[in-house]
């Protein structure tokens, strides 16, 4: 029983990440931007986090400079598709290149120093009930963020005329830009946001997953995030659940390499990336679900007229 | 406050078009002597190390060939990819996989000798890369999944069989346990092309010769046109009944043919043999070669040359400045940042208004008009 628990339990914290930048980004796309910087926003973050974290010994003042750094990072992006309007595929690639280059040259000091780690949360007494104890009340703080993340993006997007005005920028700018809303102002403060996410995701990896700087640490991730993005047909709640499907992939492999299963390490360590281009290619078959899903003005760059 | 007003251009401006690679090599430049300074380094000192010593001798220009070969190479498949709105950002998977494919020759058959070594192992390089681009480019044909995806997922699985091969079953049993196959025999190595003045090997004339003729293919025959009608509109290129699907299909193949020769190049010329991390990122830099060449062949060639110095530079100011290598990775970054930035240049005129003059007034709607605005 312990096992199964200590198994979710590190399901849960492989998961998080994915599921925090992948929510992040789920925002920036309805608002009909593609930001492609995830990964180099994460990573950014993570060297931040970890960077603020080690300098102060506060681990709480390394996620807040994550989820700055991701958010400051973020604004790059944004303005040079917003305001000037460039390729957004070719600037998020550019995004993720320049935050590779960015975190290892910042880090190098930093690589093989001892990290700090967020405290799990410990509620007297209910942490200590058996099986859903340790899983409802003792985790890391950032599981709860994620989660709460989640329900609020939910709300936000669905509940809310705001929401429902980011959604409408995001299938037709020129008819929003036409009703008066400022398309440029919600697209800057959605990337924002997703890049905030996306340092917060990145302070979990270096603050929490593995408490260290390791250069190219996020592995992937944040394309993984992206994924999901898609696999969700951009809807929060498919997100969370293919956050946990992903996470329990990257976890499977982990165990079954401990485990000594006779199949090379290599060939474990590729399946989450091998899963997430079989899951693509499933989600994406059906052509007619996927345009009726994708935000209609996804990636395109938008001048006003004035 | 100021807020950036973009006022199109009636047509695309020539000037900028030329200009903004070289706009965005000086933005660069400022912001690296910002960064240096930063690190408490003279930017001056620095900027001698990065990019004036590594060039200032003879064998030193064959290093700077033999970083730029995998870069022009690559970099020119990739432009005719993007050309054509096609994103392949999987290329470092697809210099892997013909690297591999190359070296099944010298790994598996190291007593097959003679002239008809090389051309094979370059032959079966482009298969190896093409074959690994068509993957991406069948689930975009046949099921319409996202090629920016699939192909970076790639990466990561070309990377890790590498590094399985070369721990596993290609393992030099010689090799004292180090994760690499034997090195290749002479048959299989690359030669050079001047032996006594430097290292640089026939990759770097591939590379050249990939670059014209990709330039000619693309401004010279009916196919480099359907490559741009179909980029640029579509729907007109389904009219002219150009097919996508087929496009898809020849940019992969193409750029990632291309890719894999020079994979099979970098490892017969430059390593000698498998290795579990065979390049320094080239698959991902070519993308900000292409973009810095302004996706002309010609200017990929250029853009290879700006960027190997970026690698030699990183170098450089490691082992003499003991900053860390990785300052390579930023300047890369930071240019491909500024060309797409300059960019907007070409089809946009920039206008720095303050916030007091924003107020929607029917002048502004008038673009062609630029002199009307300055009355106001």
């Amino acid at each position: 029983m312990d096992i199964t628990v200590n198994i979710l339990l590190t399901i849960a914290t492989a998961a998080t990440p994915l599921l925090i930048a992948a929510i992040g980004e789920l925002v920036v796309e309805r608002s009909g931007v593609l930001n492609l910087g995830v990964e180099g926003m994460m990573i950014m973050g993570a060297v931040a986090g970890f960077g603020a974290g080690y300098l102060t010994g506060s681990p709480w003042i390394g996620l807040l400079a994550a989820i700055a750094m991701g958010a400051v990072f973020s604004l790059l992006f944004a303005v040079m598709t917003l305001s000037l309007a460039t390729n957004q595929v070719a600037t998020g690639l550019s995004l993720t290149l320049l935050g590779l280059g960015l975190s290892g040259m910042i880090g190098t000091s930093f690589v093989g120093q001892p990290g700090v780690r967020l405290p799990n949360l410990d509620i007297p007494g209910l942490s200590s009930i058996p099986v859903v104890g340790k899983l409802l009340f003792g985790q890391d703080p950032v599981f709860y963020i994620s989660i709460a993340l989640t329900a609020a993006v939910m709300w936000f997007l669905f509940k809310t005329r705001t929401g429902l005005t980011l959604r409408s920028i995001g299938d037709s700018h020129a008819s929003a830009h036409a009703l008066g809303i400022k398309v440029i102002r919600y697209r800057y403060l959605s990337v924002i946001f997703g890049g905030a996410c996306a340092g917060l995701a990145g302070g979990h990896l270096s603050l929490v997953y593995t408490p260290q700087w390791v250069e190219n640490m996020s592995a992937g991730r944040g394309w993984i995030a992206l994924a999901l993005v898609v696999f969700a047909s951009w809807r929060p709640w498919r997100v969370l659940a293919g956050a946990y499907i992903f996470g329990a992939v990257w976890i499977g492999q982990l165990h079954a390499q401990a485990f000594g299963i006779p199949v090379p390490s290599q060939m474990l360590s590729s399946l989450p990336y091998l899963a997430t281009v079989v899951v693509l290619v499933l989600i994406s078959r059906n052509k007619r679900l996927t345009m009726m899903n994708t935000p209609a003005s996804l990636g395109q760059p938008f001048v006003p007229d004035r | 406050m100021m807020r950036l007003e973009l006022v199109k251009r009636p047509q695309r401006s020539a000037l900028f078009s030329m200009l903004s690679p070289f706009i965005a090599f000086a933005l660069t430049i400022i912001a690296g002597a910002i960064m240096f300074a930063l690190l408490g380094v003279n930017p001056l000192t620095a900027f001698r190390i990065y990019f004036i010593e590594p060039v200032s001798q003879v064998w030193q220009l064959h290093e700077l060939a033999i970083k730029a070969a995998p870069l022009i190479l690559i970099a020119v498949g990739l432009s005719v990819c993007y050309k054509a709105n096609i994103w392949n950002i999987g290329a470092e998977g697809q210099f892997i996989f013909g690297a591999i494919f190359g070296s099944i020759i010298p790994v598996l058959f190291p007593q097959f000798e003679g002239p008809l070594v090389l051309p094979l192992m370059l032959l079966l390089g482009m298969v190896g890369g093409a074959a690994y681009a068509a993957i991406p480019a069948l689930l975009k044909t046949r099921f319409n999944t996202n090629e920016i995806l699939t192909s970076l997922m790639l990466v990561y699985v070309a990377q890790l069989f590498l590094d399985w091969l070369v721990r596993g079953p290609w393992r030099d049993p010689q090799g004292h346990g180090f994760p690499q196959t034997i090195q290749f025999g002479d048959a299989a190595t690359l030669p050079q092309l001047m032996p006594d003045a430097g290292r640089a090997n026939w990759g770097f004339v591939f590379a050249l010769l990939a670059a014209v003729l990709i330039w000619i293919l693309m401004g010279r025959m009916l196919k480099g046109f359907e490559v741009r009608v179909l980029g640029s509109s579509p729907r007109a290129g389904r009219f002219a009944g150009f097919g996508l699907s087929r496009m898809v299909f020849f940019a992969f193949l193409l750029s990632g043919a291309l890719a894999g020769l020079a994979g099979i190049s970098e490892v017969s010329g430059a390593i000698g043999q498998l290795q579990p991390v065979i390049s320094p990122g080239y698959g991902f830099t070519a993308i900000i070669v292409a973009f810095l060449g302004r996706l002309n062949p010609l200017g990929i060639i250029a853009a290879g040359l700006v960027l190997a110095l970026t690698y030699l530079g990183g170098e450089a100011v490691q082992s003499a400045l003991g900053i860390s290598d990785k300052v390579a990775r930023v300047f890369q970054g930071m240019l491909l940042f500024f060309v797409l930035g300059c960019d907007t240049l070409i089809h946009y005129r920039i206008r720095l208004i303050g916030l007091a003059l924003t107020k929607p007034d029917g002048a502004a709607k008038l673009e062609a008009a630029p002199k009307l605005k300055e009355a106001r």
